[in-house]
């Protein structure tokens, strides 16, 4: 009896001195466990994330105080979620992390729902886009974009602002692609417009030779052709062959998401680019306070050279997200369901403009901006903003389309 | 253990047979104690590493696939690029029939997962088992590129790239739920799957039906010559090891609780190509081996070194493919060889010596 009331005695001690930690001098240390494909195709994406951040780290150390982050990274390998999955359970039941981050591709997500929800931790996706991952763990929160918010808007400003009656799209045949290719359709058909042709234009993992798609939409003479296909090389391919092509001269307009220009890969497009007109959340031109102090702080970092772009910006919120959760939760952030409470309705003056966590749908809601490239006096490529759109959210949930309607 | 005693044992009891050359053919094919190592093992990581079952059942699945692949490559001597073809049927089965809540009991999932990957498996090496070397090299890849390509076309049914989420699948027996943070059931349930497959293996290739697979790996003419049914026996052997493949990838879409694309893919079939290539083919044992060899280097090394794993894994590879041509069942049984060879004859020396 006597030594049931020491150990109770104990507990109640310890647990009081646990408790009041956060006040005490000494840092209480936060593990961050975070999932990124550092080898395959994907591996050439995470640096661009690291490198947010650290830099995030290392510019707010006085707003992180007086918590201290360690990040625990573990390598998602293929674009399939099968290390992904093992890496949340390991990170999770091993390395006893406080919150997860990362996932770069939409499977490794979609394969670690489950684990998340049974693990009761927060989970920030700091990339993947297809539109219903946030529906399959109450532990989701997303700071990156769905290619709803992008696509959706473009075609309504392929309609409204380009008054073009026809579209052909092209896309890359994987569910993002899918997703840009629904969005479009259907904000482009609601608004007057017609898609006479829908392209599937290879897959994710190499470079197709596009000539043969984009053929058969200058055939078709549509007012524009919309492209989505994943940041990156794929996208150089896009540019060139729509020159290569003369489609401009045709009549053609080549529009997209902001993918088909990456700001990283932008200065490489030549003059093709110029001109051209994308929807996206995010360009390192954007005129704001916090993006002329986050690009500056970047090249002063990583080298004149090197451009942050939309996955360094969601990775950015993503542990801005994770340190505002840390402070409103007094440190208790390992309480997955008050952490994510703490966030719905979250507001942040991030570098992409301010953004919002819809309390519904844990999802971002942000700015999409209406983009065209143009050569600067510095002979350099450059976005400037044609028009903004305020708080943008994730129609495909709005709308409830498809597999985004939440489950019966 | 005693299931592969077959009545040749019995006779050898009754009546002790005094030809040493026969003996050691009969002695062969027992059970010796050793061969409960790797069981023990099994369930000796289930109690010592509970953190791990995850990656343990991960483990398991592919010792399955490569005990399947074992059977057709090392066994029968079909060379297959594309075995990831029947993982994936297996998987997609289950996967699709517990998604729209046909089926979602596990051991007859399982048994399903076998029926369709064998179906596939029986059609296709009907034609394809026409064709040898390259060709059938090609045919396999084949097979497997059109089941992913319509994987991926029908994704209003199987989820395409992004898969089939959270699949709901039923406790075994109506009792033991599966875990999703902590892969436990998950791993016994797997560990005693294999256990079954290796038993029906293990007797499988060891039967007359086994033997004369062999005879047909070693040579296909002489087979011929003596009468033997080699299209239909080989037909047979593919259509088991395509069911097995199926029960492995059925497995796995149960343990991980979804199914994507990966299990259909080039990826899948190479690795468990490798596992096998390194463990030893046509050994039985080489796919536990190289399993644990392989997917523990990779695992531990991507856990330390995120970014340079790959690196650790390619020395290994090039060093078995410079030395070790047999795998590392190949090169430790060269070994044994070598240095029981070296015993045998200090033996002889020193009985000869007075």
């Amino acid at each position: 009896m006597s030594k049931r009331m020491t150990a109770a005695f104990a507990a109640l001690v310890i647990s009081a001195g646990v408790a009041g930690a956060p006040g005490a001098a000494s840092a209480q240390g936060v593990k961050i466990g975070l999932i990124l494909p550092y080898t395959g195709p994907g591996a050439e994406l995470s640096p661009q994330m690291d490198k947010a951040i650290d830099l995030y780290q290392k510019l707010n150390a006085a707003q992180i105080k007086p918590y201290k982050l360690t990040i625990i990274k573990r390598d998602s390998k293929a674009p399939n979620g099968v290390a992904a999955k093992i890496d949340t359970q390991e990170l999770l039941t091993q390395e006893k992390v406080d919150v997860i981050a990362g996932y770069i591709y939409s499977p490794d997500a979609i394969a670690s729902a489950p684990v998340v929800t049974a693990g009761k931790r927060l989970a920030v996706i700091m990339n993947a886009g297809t539109a219903f991952i946030t529906n399959l763990s109450p532990l989701y929160v997303r700071t990156s974009f769905t290619l709803w918010q992008s696509s959706y808007v473009m075609g309504e400003e392929a309609a409204k602002y380009l008054h073009a009656k026809t579209a052909v799209v092209a896309y890359t045949d994987y569910p993002p692609g899918k997703d840009a290719l629904n969005a479009f359709k259907y904000a482009f058909e609601h608004n007057g417009g017609k898609v006479i042709d829908a392209i599937p234009a290879g897959g994710p993992e190499a470079t197709p030779d596009f000539t043969p798609f984009f053929q058969r939409a200058k055939n078709e003479h549509p007012d524009v052709l919309f492209v989505f296909v994943p940041a990156g090389d794929q996208a150089t391919a896009v540019v060139k062959t729509y020159a290569a092509l003369g489609m401009k001269a045709a009549g053609t307009k080549l529009i997209g998401t902001g993918d088909i220009v990456p700001d990283n890969m932008l200065q490489g497009m030549g003059d093709n680019a110029v001109g051209l007109i994308t929807v996206h959340h995010y360009n390192a031109d954007l005129d704001n306070p916090q993006n002329k102090a986050f690009v500056a702080a970047w090249k002063k970092a990583y080298g004149a050279d090197s451009t942050p772009d939309f996955t360094s910006v969601g990775a950015w919120d993503g542990i801005a997200a994770i340190v505002h959760a840390l402070h409103a939760t007094k440190g208790k952030i390992d309480d997955g369901a008050a952490a994510v409470k703490s966030l719905e309705g979250w507001k942040f003056a991030s570098p992409q403009g301010p953004i919002e966590i819809d309390p519904q749908t844990r999802d971002i809601v942000m700015n999409e901006y209406l983009d065209q490239v143009y050569k600067g006096s510095d002979g350099k490529l450059h976005e400037k903003v044609l028009a903004t759109f305020h708080n943008v959210k994730d129609q495909c949930k709005a709308l409830a389309i498809g597999p985004c309607a939440p489950k019966k | 253990m005693s299931v592969a005693a077959s009545p040749a044992d019995d006779a050898a009891a009754a009546a002790p047979i005094e030809n040493p050359a026969a003996r050691a053919l009969m002695r062969r094919h027992r059970v010796h104690g050793w061969e409960a190592l790797p069981w023990l093992a099994g369930i000796a990581f289930y109690f010592a590493f509970p953190d791990y079952l995850s990656f343990g059942c991960d483990l398991l699945v592919t010792i399955l696939f490569a005990l399947s692949l074992d059977l057709a490559l090392g066994y029968a001597g079909i060379i297959t690029l594309g075995h990831a073809a029947f993982f994936g049927a297996g998987a997609y089965a289950v996967g699709m029939l517990a998604t729209y809540n046909i089926w979602t009991e596990p051991i007859t999932g399982l048994l399903l997962a076998a029926l369709v990957a064998g179906v596939i498996g029986f059609l296709s090496g009907m034609v394809l088992l026409r064709t040898r070397g390259l060709t059938l090299l090609m045919l396999t890849l084949c097979t497997m590129a059109l089941l992913e390509q319509a994987a991926n076309m029908a994704a209003a049914y199987t989820g395409g790239f992004d898969g089939l989420p959270s699949l709901p699948i039923g406790p075994v027996f109506g009792v033991f739920a599966f875990n999703p943070l902590y892969a436990d059931t998950q791993y016994l349930f797997a560990l005693s799957v294999l256990f079954v497959c290796f038993v029906f293996m293990r007797t499988l290739v060891y039967s007359a039906f086994g033997q004369s697979l062999t005879g047909i790996r070693e040579n296909i003419l002489r087979m011929h010559a003596i009468g033997s049914p080699v299209r239909r026996r080989v037909l047979i052997c593919y259509t088991i090891s395509a069911a097995m493949a199926g029960v492995a990838g059925g497995l796995w879409a149960q343990t991980n609780a979804y199914v994507n694309l990966s299990a259909l893919g080039l990826d899948r079939a190479a690795t468990v190509l490798i596992v096998l290539i390194l463990g030893g083919y046509g050994r039985l044992y080489g796919a536990f081996i190289g399993a644990v060899v392989y997917l523990a280097l990779e695992h531990f090394l991507a856990q330390i070194y995120p970014t340079a794993w790959q690196l650790g894994l390619g020395i290994l590879l090039v060093f078995i493919a410079l030395f070790a041509r047999g795998g590392i069942l190949g090169l430790a049984e060269a070994l044994w060889r070598r240095y029981s060879g070296k015993l045998s004859r200090r033996l002889r020396a020193e009985r000869a010596a007075p």
